[in-house]
């Protein structure tokens, strides 16, 4: 999360306030490395982002590999997690499934916070009909759950990786952008702003030089929170078959796959997958609820 | 309080009407070519062109529009294009299983929480505490067909305590049939469980730790009396509006978990509109629901100024 910091020093007008900005800063992080909640989110998450990126070298079988011979086999030495019903191994599955699920939601997650955040900014010094406008468009798109949302634009555009991303990033980017807009409605009031204004700053460098380095911190949880839900969300459509489209490793898919097996006693190959996507979503929460509890104290 | 009750339904219209623009854009634009989307790639041309004449697809946006919403509104939600029957027909029996099963999931949840938020509040900083914390957590961010799976594996397969249906036997009695919706139910409201406790927690903690409640309990009253009259009042009120706001999103997790237990409800309304490309009923389905939540956030709302009198008050003035 450290890696989001700004590049752009606020204030670089006034030494004196980065060093302070720098100190607080480094406070911030070792608060962070203090709290329980986050490193065992760290963990956990950390753990999947390294499958992700080197499934297929850890993997013990190629996840694709299908095998007539050995359809269903329960856990054994020889396949951790068992294999299902093409007879493909499970555990190397598992391990490489986090790939593309990480990769939807964080990029989706990304451009909702870009836009959001950019939009936010928008609304909040300008106020007026655009930010009235906004916020109705944004209490319309919350009437819906975002599955349902996604849903319709799946079934309209035909399911794919780039559709999912945009999708959830625009259902995202509204709900964002209030967050950021009310951080800013307090910010444009304070002195720093004024003396931007009336050194004659462009607009542009106000809000983004000036105005983002000090919202950044609800933007930050806003991140760490929204990437849950998008997991949440992602796994819910490729479940629903709208998402992550076969023969992908994924473990939404995997469970869609494979849950009408569990009554016939196969209970291995939905439960592992399950397993995996619950502990995902927890340690992003985790990680999210530690980054909240620091950076709104 | 009128100018407020006033200003708050002439918001929700306003919310309406931009959810329809939304649904109606999702569901007759976005598609571009809509008899090319159900037909699929390797339709010819003409049957293509054919069918979108028959689904009025070459009629302006606008009309089309103002058909829809107009005959929405009367009662005529359009004609299926898969069972080739009016919409409203099969919204109305899945519209009632969904709230059967919503209500039933609700009746559970919402005592279970609360009671375990208030006792994670009493005993802040406890194991307890901390076990109904960590434990909603979990629940509350883990998707609700991951759930399901694990409740089916523990409860209808390894236990065998309850069936992994939703769908009852016709003969069966009032609380038989229950036992049939106890699953998806449950699995359902895991993660309003999450949401709930925790507002319930959040507000019970600073309530308790308010002048008002020390002062109550230094005029020598009675714990209960203290808890119930001063305490609970207060620190329910936000839990109020989570639980609409929250009940409203049921709805998203109706789909999957309507879809695993194969209940015939709006969600596997919803699930089978879309897997078939069934536009009309696709957008009225959906539409539904987003009037259903934007009425629920409404009497939220209502519910919250009615029973806090500040609240009632600084937005009537504002």
């Amino acid at each position: 999360m450290t890696a989001t910091t700004p590049s752009v020093e606020p204030g670089s007008a006034l030494p004196v306030d980065t060093s302070e900005l720098r100190r607080a800063r480094r406070e911030t992080f070792r608060a962070l490395l203090r709290s329980k909640t986050f490193l065992v989110g760290l963990l956990i998450v950390g753990f999947w982002v390294f499958c992700a990126v080197f499934g297929n070298l850890i993997a013990p079988e190629d996840p694709l590999q299908t095998n007539s011979s050995v359809t269903l086999k329960a856990p054994s030495a020889e396949h951790l997690f068992g294999t299902d019903a093409l007879g493909r191994d499970i555990f190397s599955r598992v391990l490489v499934g986090s790939r593309d699920i990480i990769t939807v939601a964080l990029l989706a997650t990304i451009l909702g916070t870009v836009a959001g955040t950019g939009l936010g900014l928008v609304m909040g010094y300008f106020r007026g009909l655009v930010d009235e406008v906004i916020s109705r468009v944004v209490e319309a798109f919350f009437a819906l759950p975002i599955v349902i949302v996604a849903l319709l634009a799946l079934t309209a555009l035909g399911p794919s990786n780039i559709t999912v991303i945009v999708v959830i990033g625009l259902v995202f980017t509204p709900l964002i952008a209030r967050t950021v807009r009310s951080a800013v409605l307090s910010e444009r009031e304070l002195e720093y702003v004024s003396a931007a204004k009336l050194r004659g700053e462009r607009t542009p460098y106000i809000l983004f030089v000036e105005i983002l380095p000090n919202v950044l911190p609800p933007v930050i949880v806003e991140f760490t929170v929204r990437l849950g839900y998008a997991i949440f969300t992602v796994a819910t459509l490729s479940f629903l078959g709208f998402g992550i489209q076969p023969p992908t490793p994924d473990w939404g898919l995997q469970i869609a796959e494979s849950y009408g097996l569990i009554g016939g006693g196969f209970w291995w190959t939905a439960l592992f997958p399950a397993l995996a996507i619950a502990t995902l979503v927890v340690g992003v929460n985790l990680i999210a609820d530690g980054v909240q509890s620091v950076l709104e104290r | 309080m009128l100018t407020f009750l006033a200003r708050r339904f002439a918001l929700a219209l306003v919310t309406l009407w931009l959810l329809s623009i939304i649904v109606f854009v999702g569901a007759q634009v976005l598609p571009g070519n809509p008899g090319r989307a159900i037909l699929g790639p390797f339709a010819d041309d003409g049957a293509v062109e054919q069918l979108n004449h028959e689904l009025g697809f070459d009629q302006p946006l606008l009309t089309r529009y103002w058909d829809w919403l107009s005959g929405f509104i009367h009662g005529d939600m359009g004609t299926s294009y898969v069972y080739n029957a009016p919409v409203s027909d099969f919204i109305g029996d899945a519209l009632v299983n969904s709230i059967q099963l919503a209500a039933f999931a609700l009746i559970i949840v919402i005592p279970v929480s609360i009671v375990g938020g208030v006792i994670a509040a009493l005993k802040v900083g406890r194991l307890i505490d901390r076990t109904i914390t960590v434990a909603g957590l979990s629940l509350a961010v883990v998707p609700e067909f991951v759930t399901a799976i694990v409740l089916i594996l523990v409860f209808g397969i390894w236990l065998e305590l309850l069936p992994v249906t939703a769908a009852a036997p016709a003969d069966v009695g009032f609380f038989e049939g229950l036992k049939y919706l106890l699953l998806p139910a449950l699995a359902l409201t895991a993660v309003l469980f999450g949401y709930i406790a925790r507002m319930a927690r959040a507000g019970t903690v600073t309530s308790l730790d308010s002048d008002y409640a020390r002062t109550a309990v230094l005029k020598g009253l009675p714990w209960r009396t203290v808890l119930g009259r001063h305490v609970l009042r207060n620190s329910l009120l936000p839990t109020i509006t989570v639980i609409a706001v929250q009940a409203g999103f049921m709805m998203g997790g109706l789909v999957v978990i309507e879809r695993i237990f194969n209940y015939q409800g709006m969600g596997l309304l919803i699930f089978n509109a879309a897997t078939r490309k069934d536009f009309p009923m696709l957008q009225s389905a959906i539409l539904t629901i987003g009037i259903i939540f934007i009425m629920m956030t409404l009497v939220a709302d209502i519910l919250t100024s009615l029973l806090n009198p500040r609240i009632r008050v600084s937005r009537a003035e504002s």
